[in-house]
């Protein structure tokens, strides 16, 4: 047996990783919990990013899009991999198209494009509303055929259950279950990607599936694996509440018209269409005048979640929802429009939306942090093609893609950037692991009790778990108490207090998690203990999130945290003004001071450990992001002197070259 | 459809009742057992399962073992949740518990799919269904991954037309209301390795019916610039052993396509396109 490599998770990002070893002739063990064909990317409706024909001719270039990535991201990436990413997006649509996706068309035949949310070009392409489905099944279909021959095996319905690791700490394969057999065996491998996707679970219900419980991170973070910015996570602020899950609705229901209302008097029962205009409050038009319904997400996701939570204005007595009221706009025009976006809704509401308003409320969507990696830069601040760096964790082996990996949307994503994100680190990674091989012996020559000593402590865990009879905890409500506790802290709007209590209490479910009794306990296809596992493991990820929260006293992207908000400039008076924002702008670069930094946890045993980590901006100086505040000009204006001053006196120095 | 100027909310139940067919694992018996779990608002068959999972008892009691199923993405885009509930195949995601009690208020019915093994309960194995995509080469044969520009052009005609096609989820309901597609469960002999076992059940596979998904992947191929480059490998498929000549054009499939995929479309071009090309190699032998 030569050299293999075990990828954990078949999405977008495992695949894209699997396919490019296997063509570059690595044989390629594929460990997935469903089938790869069903993972959650197939749940990406909008598109994928990329500068294009088109945009080039208006201005667009790939710089650009590097720059809107890095400033969406309010500044928290280290920049070359981001500058990387965006010069290659080109290039993965360029496949993707070869690969066979049914990209929409313009009428001559090139791929059409849309604009997305934070760039001023449409640099995005789709496939009608499935753009992540289309994406995933050309990658199925390339890894399907090298499982024909002979280069691929797939390990479906498979439960990754960590990382084994020699004594000099070098990740040489991993532990994982079948969940129908329930056998616990060991994969050598001589590197190990793990591509698993988010971790929307640990929110309870989220617009996630459910095999996004973080817990095979989780398994990597335990094994020694280091997280990056754990507390970014992104809230969309339009989903439809499920009993089961919270379904997106797009943006676009405002952009044609869609109004945001609450009933003024709280537990109004009435049917919606009996409330009178006057007894209802559009609270987004009359907060924001200006923008309306249209303000920007992360505000539209704060004053929806501030209406519910706070102010105890919710339509619904049993869940916490607003209406997203379409019903004044004429029936044709909605379904030449919408047609696609009302169809969920009718589907799984089983309500005409275009006859009563539906019932939305912001949702947990996305993981921008995630494992802890590396990445080595070239000469011109992109990165080194073939370095076994890249999307290396700090556990020499052990390799983080996707969603799972925290390096490239820092504080917040950009749409149709995720997509791009994970075919791009998956493609990426794959030569760098064939250098890793050539310089370290093969896993397949270590000692065979190396593995079966990480089979039989995993086994350990197992039979103990089915053993314990007199546990008093039921999971599956514990999850949900989990879920509760962190929607309420850790999402939209973060409080010190609030912070501090959550983890408090989420130290003490991880006691209690310990206690588990299963309702079943027999060894065929046995979900429960399965559930039970990724339930506990869902802690030290939760706990890091909410450290991560309350460690970072200032307010960033989907971080948003109101007692360290720069706040702002009141003054009418042009020379008052100039001086707050004078002031303003101090505080700005102090705040950047302290905390334009990488959360960096590392688990202990009990608890994670928080540390602060210097962010690469060699590339591009950090600047205010001003979008809807008060007194923009003048802070702009002050920002734009102080840069030219510092630049005049830098004059030929590297701007900021601190990696 | 929901009427327009619907009035006032329907009055609800306080409990679901569900009959649940149940299966320990394959080869044992299969056996009725009926569940009750508190109604709520916007419930679909998944958040009843769940409801199921945390209580694992039974309307009279007794503890037992959660049902195990299978499920995914949950907005019907996955393919994993199939399953026959009061009779119908279909996702269980999309079934939502008002429309069930509005057709039938006593019960909702769950059953497994019943042309895959069954795992446990409602969890069956579908590996036959990605094996048959093997079979007709269900992809576009490229040269590599590396950066040789864009792809052929493709006129708006030809994406719409292939656009439906490719959102086949292989979710399997076509194949369970088909007539043709029969259930292949095979046993492990005594002593046989893994490999040995996983070696017969694809011989089995390789002689069954393909089923519309996967005659409808091939015409998508068939019909790509560079797929088509292959297309022969592909007849060779669909006319050989369980291949389209095996569709009895009951045209079941196409009712019961949770996407609507015209895959009777598909099924009478692959037809045409099987009787050209046995005739081709007829006179070309």
């Amino acid at each position: 047996m030569g050299n293999r490599v075990l990828v954990v998770g078949g999405g977008l990002a495992g695949l894209a990783a699997t396919m490019k070893l296997a063509e570059l002739g690595v044989p390629v063990d594929l460990l997935s919990l469903t089938p790869v064909k069903r993972s959650h990317s197939v749940c990406a409706q909008g598109g994928i990013n990329s500068v294009n024909d088109l945009t080039r001719q208006q201005g667009d270039d790939e710089w650009k899009h590097f720059d809107d990535t890095i400033y969406g991201g309010d500044f928290l990436q280290n920049q070359p991999p981001v500058k990387e990413m965006a010069y290659w997006a080109p290039k993965v649509i360029d496949l993707m198209d070869r690969l066979g996706v049914t990209f929409n068309r313009t009428p001559e035949g090139f791929i059409d494009r849309r604009r997305f949310g934070g760039t001023l070009y449409k640099r995005t392409a789709f496939a009608g509303a499935t753009t992540g489905q289309q994406l995933l099944y050309a990658l199925d279909e390339q890894v399907r055929r090298y499982e024909t021959e002979g280069m691929v095996k797939k390990y479906e319905f498979w439960d990754f259950l960590g990382p084994i690791t020699d004594e000099n700490g070098r990740c040489v394969g991993a532990v994982a279950q079948d969940m129908v057999s329930m056998e616990i065996r060991s994969f050598p491998a001589d590197a190990v990607i793990v591509a698993t996707g988010g971790n929307g679970l640990i929110f309870g219900r989220s617009t996630m599936s459910v095999f996004c419980t973080g817990s095979a991170a989780s398994r990597c973070f335990q094994a020694g694996a280091k997280l990056g910015n754990p507390e970014f996570i992104q809230v969309h602020p339009t989903a439809i509440p499920g009993a089961d899950k919270l379904r997106l609705m797009s943006e676009s229901a405002r952009g044609e018209g869609g109004r945001v209302w609450v009933p003024r008097r709280p537990n109004d029962s009435r049917y919606p269409k009996d409330i009178p205009q006057s007894e209802r409050y559009y609270f987004l038009e009359e907060r924001f005048p200006k923008y309306g319904n249209l303000v920007p997400r992360d505000i539209a996701t704060r004053e929806i979640f501030n209406i519910c939570v706070n102010e105890g204005l919710s339509v619904d007595p049993t869940r916490m929802c607003v209406y997203l009221d379409l019903t004044h706009i004429p029936r044709a025009e909605l379904d030449r429009k919408l047609g696609g976006i009302l169809e969920i809704y009718e589907k799984f509401q089983g309500v005409d939306p275009r006859d009563e308003p539906m019932k939305i409320f912001p949702a947990v969507h996305y993981s921008m942090g995630g494992l802890w990696v590396d990445y080595e830069a070239n000469a011109s601040g992109g990165l080194l093609a073939g370095s076994p760096k890249n999307q290396s964790t700090n556990i020499p082996g052990l390799y983080a893609i996707g969603e799972c990996d925290y390096q490239y949307h820092g504080a917040n994503r950009l749409g149709a950037n995720s997509l791009l994100s994970c075919i791009f680190s998956g493609l990426f990674v794959a030569p760098g692991i064939v250098n890793w091989m050539k310089d370290h012996k093969a896993a397949s020559e270590l000692p065979k009790s190396l593995f079966e000593q990480a089979v039989s402590s995993a086994n350990e865990r197992h039979k103990k778990l089915l053993a314990n009879q007199a546990g008093d905890e039921n999971p599956y409500l514990l999850h949900q108490e989990l879920g509760d506790a962190m929607t309420r802290a850790a999402t939209v709007v973060r409080d010190n207090k609030q912070l501090e209590d959550a983890y408090a209490k989420v130290l003490e479910m991880q006691e209690r998690s310990k206690r588990c009794s299963l309702s079943d306990t027999g060894n065929w296809t046995n979900q429960n203990v399965i559930f039970t596992k990724a339930v506990q493991d869902m802690f030290p990820v939760a706990l890091s999130i909410l450290k991560g929260a309350l460690m970072r006293d200032e307010s960033r992207g989907a971080h948003f945290k109101p007692a360290f908000s720069l706040p702002s400039l009141k003054s009418t008076d042009p020379a008052e003004r100039r001086k707050e924002a004078e002031e303003w702008c101090d505080n700005f670069e102090a705040n950047n001071r302290k905390f334009l930094k990488t959360t960096v946890c590392t688990w202990n045993g009990k608890e994670p450990d928080h540390s602060f980590e210097d962010i690469d901006t060699r590339l591009l100086a950090p600047r205010p992001r001003l979008y809807g505040l008060v007194g923009a000009e003048a802070i702009e204006q002050v920002w734009k002197e102080r840069s030219a001053k510092k630049e005049g006196s830098e004059k030929k120095e590297l701007v900021g070259a601190s990696h | 459809m929901i009427a327009p100027g619907t009035e006032s909310p329907k009055r609800k139940p306080a409990k679901i009742n569900v009959r649940v067919l149940r299966q320990d694992g394959p080869g044992l018996p299969q056996y009725w057992e009926r569940h009750q779990v508190e109604y709520e608002p916007d419930m679909n068959v998944i958040s009843v399962l769940q409801k199921i999972a945390a209580q694992a008892k039974t309307t009279d009691g007794k503890k037992v073992n959660p049902v195990a199923w299978d499920c995914g993405c949950l907005e019907e885009v996955c393919g994993s949740c199939t399953m026959v509930i009061n009779g119908r195949v279909r996702q269980s995601c999309s079934a939502l518990v008002d429309r069930l009690m509005e057709e039938h208020p006593e019960e909702i019915e769950l059953r497994p799919m019943t042309k895959f093994p069954v795992l446990r309960d409602l969890m069956i194995d579908r590996s036959r269904l990605f094996h048959n995509l093997k079979r007709v080469k269900a992809w576009v044969p490229v040269d590599g991954s590396f950066d040789m520009g864009a792809g052929p052009r493709i006129s708006r005609e030809e994406q719409e037309q292939n656009y439906p096609l490719s959102q086949c989820m292989s979710c399997g309901c076509c194949l369970e209301a088909c007539p043709q597609f029969n259930k292949i469960e095979l046993q492990r002999n005594p002593g046989e390795t893994d490999e040995a076992f996983e070696a017969r059940k694809q011989k089995a596979y390789d002689e069954g019916f393909l089923g519309a998904h996967a005659i409808s992947q091939a015409m998508l191929f068939n019909s790509h610039p560079v797929g088509k480059n292959i297309a022969s490998e592909r007849m060779e498929a669909l006319t050989g052993t369980g291949g389209v000549q095996a569709c009895g054009n009951a045209q079941n499939c196409v009712a019961v396509c949770p996407k609507q995929i015209p895959l009777t479309t598909s099924i009478a071009r692959a037809g045409r396109a099987a009787t050209v090309y046995s005739f081709r190699k007829f006179f070309d032998r």
